[in-house]
């Protein structure tokens, strides 16, 4: 068996060692009972090569954005990714390693941590930024709930309606047995968090408003606007924002008073993946960071006085403070991170904001070309990033249908999670289009 | 490792002067050591109030983190906010510049139930 | 010539990326779209747009690999070595995992897909569902938990759910003293008190002593088996009785699963609930801290629990199913970390049920055969049968001034990652050895020797273990002053 050297031979010197002539006089602690039900009744064991074949097929069975146009993003996105990235985080000490414990032979995560943290500082303007969440979504819920440990009286958190629908239901599932109500905020004929409303319904004691930035409709939410309602009132202010390209051209969040911003890193580098793995960035303000969640590296120095990392303040973690702790969190996404950190590398100064122009650009000339159907217009009439609403008077799933039989991912419908806005279709362009694919779907749409 | 005879003791490792109604809190030289090198410390605001028995702060190491418990009740008149940036006052000097708070007693007959340095010697003796 | 800032091969620092590169250097060649760009200006408003972001690299391609690289060899992964971390079962990653999870129709197939585009991944989701149902005796499973520590918090709120729902949430949750930590903080996060219980002087839980604690105001015990000293909980059937008979429920910890494969199965223990984690048992990678993946398995009385949607089959047909008004709802965005489920996926169709077995059996011998090897040298503070770990203490070591750390430091030095120290709690110094299945005699033997000539070191010249690391990439690192002042960015 490849994956286990140990052979009959070797199992038997050592059980001779151990004292035992079998592997049931090690196993008397467990109940015959159990013991007797215990045979697994699994498929038969693979070779190596029908592994590959059983797999490959099932690949085969879906259709996936980077060989066909896709139009899908509302919170995972189709980027281009540089070769260089997967060559390197297939390098196995990064991917076999352990959590960083043990410093000393942890170096290169931990520097490629320190320096994924310092990006995301960079990204967010925020001051300190930890090693990652599980995604954007639970981000968020965590945010939620270090702005209740810091806003201790409130109860309330206002979380618009223009957040991603399932980064909602997320922070409510976390909140359900906590002191904790969230409150969603109806958004405005523009599509932008309607602040009328929040303005006149929030109340005394809010613990925090929790916005996306740019928004689930793609829209640029008002964030100075925002942040004075907050700051007025004591809230804290929360911001999320699933598109980290974005940031490379839009003012970040720390720029608007934020003061947990949260995102999901994945469009820096990692794969879509069918949803998963993801990158959950976290950063806040310094005065903060004591009830922040999730590791932390730091810098520092050895015995020699030479300069190197170590996970850090970990006594706000679940393996010291127990059921104390800032969270229950106890990873991070390591490798996604590392991806991310390689990303931004690569891209750069220049290139992050070149990428983020491409985006803009290509999507406004898709916004152009798709309201300029007869039947198709803008749901909502705001500054978008890469990301849009179309309205359309045919049926969304027919069109939807129809594009796929024509070789194109159309965008997300959204009806299904706006049951109000069933005549809509969420579209996403990101540089992996070419005009040449807008002008295709504009031509099946318009036969 | 030394217990000042003119100090009060509790058994969660605090010791207690008292100046007049004013009661000065820190931690033993016992519990600095047990903790090892402190690196955060968490005192409540002058004004505050604190109530025997009950959480007031907390003191970090690097592994460790141990919440701080009042042994007496009261109103909070000083803080020693040194310590916030130089924590290791706690274990240089656990029984002088290591001081944390110091609180207007509100009850002074809670201390009749504070341990004296033998009595705090013979405990650590026997739970230590 | 002048000092060559770019350091050698065998310099072993390596700069920040930050202090790389040079202005105007580019690492990526961005697509063209076949558009003109147009002047943001005239799209979003002027007051929105920030400049370019000052301080991030610029860097070339080159630059940037040799810079990765050089951190790669800073870290120290299974492919290097032994590595024997207690609870954490560093198993082998299989190569062909990593190369099938990269596969075009996995990797970029998109969550909000029609169904019918990507049959594919959720065929292969729903029968790892079955396949970790069968394993666990456990049949209803979500893979959404993204890691341990996130399934726990699933179980705990499916738990809370299913007392809600029978008309009294309860208020707390018994774990004992051997627990993970993550254990009290999951079920913080569901609203329940914590109340500790001791394990006995053999290292298990007593059926009387959970009778003693047990109450109608408890919702579960969470307990971990094998425990976290490996050792079987072999009361576990009164156990699970008596916290039945007062309408409890059992939650495992299935950190420790690779222990039981083919062995045992949590669902004839009488649990309920359990989490497994695929990046232990599994063989997916730890990837330097993450992503791994946690599932829940349950017991039919808690499926409507589970979080939503769930993957139904009709027929030939697979999707989505999201009326679940019983559900917790979601944790975590999209469908769990897929890419994770596709390597564990194919580990479980490689091994197969012999394999499996296999995998448990070698594991168990492994561990006890350290556990001799090594019990003259160290404490052994429970000198029972252990399952896939055993755990020493320092005790026979600190007469020498010697210390766990200073063992695991050492043992750096004999070119091995140490192993989990300092953990369970209920053993002071503890040093918890599990080697898994995946090492060989030879390498388990070399382990031995290094520790056994530790242990001598430790009596002799018990400076080579206080001044270890020497051979490392650093030295020990001064972690107070990491704390003390915290530097958790890169400034100029």
């Amino acid at each position: 068996m490849r994956y286990i050297p140990a052979t009959d031979n070797d199992l038997k010197m050592m059980m001779e060692r151990i004292g035992v002539s079998s592997i049931d006089e090690l196993l008397t602690a467990i109940p015959s009972e159990i013991k007797d039900n215990s045979a697994l009744k699994l498929p038969p064991a693979l070779d190596e090569l029908a592994l590959k074949r059983h797999l490959r097929t099932l690949s085969n069975m879906n259709l996936e954005g980077t060989t066909m146009p896709s139009f899908l993003g509302a919170g995972t996105y189709n980027h281009f990714i540089p070769s260089a990235i997967d060559h390197l985080i297939s390098r196995s000490e990064f991917y076999t390693a352990y959590t960083p414990y043990q410093p000393e032979i942890s170096q290169g995560t931990l520097q490629a941590i320190f320096e994924f943290q310092t990006m995301i500082c960079l990204l967010t303007g925020m001051d300190v930024a930890n090693a990652s969440m599980y995604d954007g979504a639970s981000a968020l819920a965590e945010a939620v709930l270090m702005a209740k440990r810091i806003n201790k009286k409130g109860q309330k958190v206002y979380l618009s309606k223009t957040v991603h629908p399932e980064y909602r239901a997320v922070v409510k599932t976390y909140t359900n047995d906590l002191d904790i109500d969230v409150i969603e905020v109806p958004y405005d004929e523009v599509g932008k968090t309607d602040l009328k409303w929040l303005a006149e319904n929030i109340d005394e004691h809010p613990v925090a408003i929790a916005v996306q930035y740019p928004n689930f409709f793609g829209v640029m939410e008002d964030m100075a606007a925002i942040s004075k309602i907050a700051s007025d009132k004591g809230a804290l202010f929360v911001s999320a924002t699933t598109e980290p390209i974005a940031l490379g051209l839009i003012k970040p969040p720390a720029h608007y008073g934020v003061d947990i911003a949260v995102g999901e890193g994945q469009s820096l580098g990692n794969a879509v993946n069918f949803g998963g793995p993801h990158l959950g960035l976290f950063a806040t303000k310094k005065e903060y960071l004591r009830n922040m969640p999730g590791r932390l590296v730091g810098e520092t120095v050895d015995l020699d006085g030479k300069k190197g990392y170590v996970l850090t303040l970990s006594t706000r973690e679940q393996h010291i403070r127990r059921e104390k702790a800032t969270s229950n969190i106890c990873s991070n996404q390591s490798l996604c991170a590392l991806t991310a950190g390689i990303y931004l590398s690569l891209l750069g100064k220049r290139g992050l904001r070149s990428l983020a122009s491409i985006n803009l650009s290509l999507a406004e000339y898709a916004k152009n070309k798709l309201t300029s159907l007869p039947g198709f217009s803008l749901t909502f009439n705001a500054p978008t990033f890469n990301e849009f609403v179309i309205k359309t008077d045919k049926p969304v799933e027919e069109i939807n249908k129809k594009l796929l039989n024509k070789g194109i991912l159309s965008g997300l419908p959204l009806g299904k999670f706006y049951p109000e806005l069933n005549d809509s279709i969420l579209f996403c362009v990101t540089e992996m289009l070419q005009n040449t694919d807008i002008d295709k779907l504009v031509e099946v749409l318009n036969g | 490792m030394g217990f000042p005879v003119e100090l009060k003791y509790t058994s969660e490792h605090e010791w207690i002067r008292i100046e007049g109604d004013i009661a000065y809190i820190g931690v033993t030289d016992y519990a600095q050591e047990a903790l090892g090198d402190v690196v955060f410390l968490e005192i409540p605001e002058v004004g505050s109030e604190i109530e025997k028995g009950e959480t007031f702060g907390v003191v970090e190491s690097v592994k460790a983190v141990s919440d701080l418990y009042a042994p007496l009740s009261g109103e909070v008149t000083k803080a020693n906010e040194v310590l916030v940036d130089t924590p290791e006052l706690i274990n240089e000097h656990p029984y002088d510049d290591g001081w944390m708070i110091a609180i207007k007693m509100s009850d002074t007959e809670e201390l009749k139930e504070l341990m004296n340095a033998d009595d705090y010697e013979t405990y650590i003796e026997e739970n230590g | 010539m002048a000092e060559n800032n770019d350091p050698s091969i065998l310099s072993i620092t390596e700069p920040t990326i930050f202090e790389r590169g040079s202005k105007g250097r580019d690492g990526v060649a961005l697509p063209s779209t076949g558009i003109e760009q147009v002047d943001v200006n005239t799209l979003l408003p002027v007051d929105m747009i920030r400049d370019e972001i000052d301080g991030l690299p610029e860097v070339s391609e080159v630059e940037t690999v040799r810079h990765y690289t050089r951190l790669s060899q800073l870290n120290y992964g299974v492919d290097n070595g032994f590595y024997p971390l207690g609870s954490c079962t560093m198993k082998y990653n299989p190569k062909v995992n990593e190369d099938v999870a990269r596969y075009p129709g996995f990797s970029g197939a998109h969550p909000y897909q029609p169904v019918e585009s990507v049959q594919g991944n959720l065929s292969l989701m729903y029968e790892l569902e079955s396949l970790l149902g069968e394993i666990t005796a456990l049949p209803h499973v979500t893979l959404q938990p993204a890691a341990g520590a996130h399934g726990e918090m699933v179980g705990m709120m499916m738990i809370r759910a299913y007392h809600e729902d029978h008309g009294n949430p309860r208020t707390k949750v018994l774990i004992p003293d051997t627990a993970h930590g993550t254990n009290p903080a999951s079920s913080a996060l569901c609203g329940y008190k914590v109340v500790p219980i001791a394990s006995n002087d053999k290292g298990i839980l007593d059926a009387a002593e959970v009778e003693r604690v047990m109450d109608e105001e408890v919702a579960a015990l969470m307990l971990t088996n094998p425990n976290t000293l490996g050792l079987f909980e072999e009361n576990i059937l009164e156990i699970a009785k008596v916290v039945h008979d007062k309408g409890g429920l059992i939650y495992c910890d299935g950190a420790n699963m690779n222990a039981l494969m083919g062995i045992a199965k949590p669902g004839d223990m009488g649990v309920d609930v359990l989490h497994l984690n695929l990046h232990k048992t599994f063989s997916t990678p730890h990837g330097g801290g993450g992503p791994g993946a946690g599932p829940v398995c349950v017991t039919e009385t808690l499926a409507p629990y589970l979080p939503a949607p769930v993957i139904v089959k009709s027929g030939d047909k697979y999707s989505f199913n999201d009326d679940r008004p019983k559900s917790i709802g979601r944790v975590k965005a999209f469908y769990g970390n897929f890419g994770i489920l596709v390597r564990a996926y194919a580990y479980i169709r490689t091994m197969s049920a012999e394999g499996l077995k296999r995998v448990s059996e070698t594991a168990l011998i492994n561990a006890n055969y350290i556990k001799e090897r090594l019990k003259e040298y160290y404490d052994l503070p429970y000198d029972l049968p252990c399952m896939h770990e055993c755990v020493f203490s320092d005790k026979k070591l600190t007469p020498y001034g010697i210390k766990t750390l200073d063992v695991a430091k050492r043992l750096i030095d004999y070119g091995f990652h140490p192993p989990t120290i300092y953990f369970p709690l209920v053993v002071n110094g503890a040093i918890m050895i599990e080697p898994t299945e995946t090492e060989s005699r030879q390498t388990i033997d070399w382990f031995c020797d290094a520790m056994i000539n530790i242990a001598k070191e430790a009596e002799r010249e018990p400076e080579l273990l206080k001044e270890a690391p020497t051979k490392a990439a650093c030295r020990r690192l001064d972690e107070v002053k990491a704390a003390r002042e915290p530097k958790l960015r890169w400034q100029p």
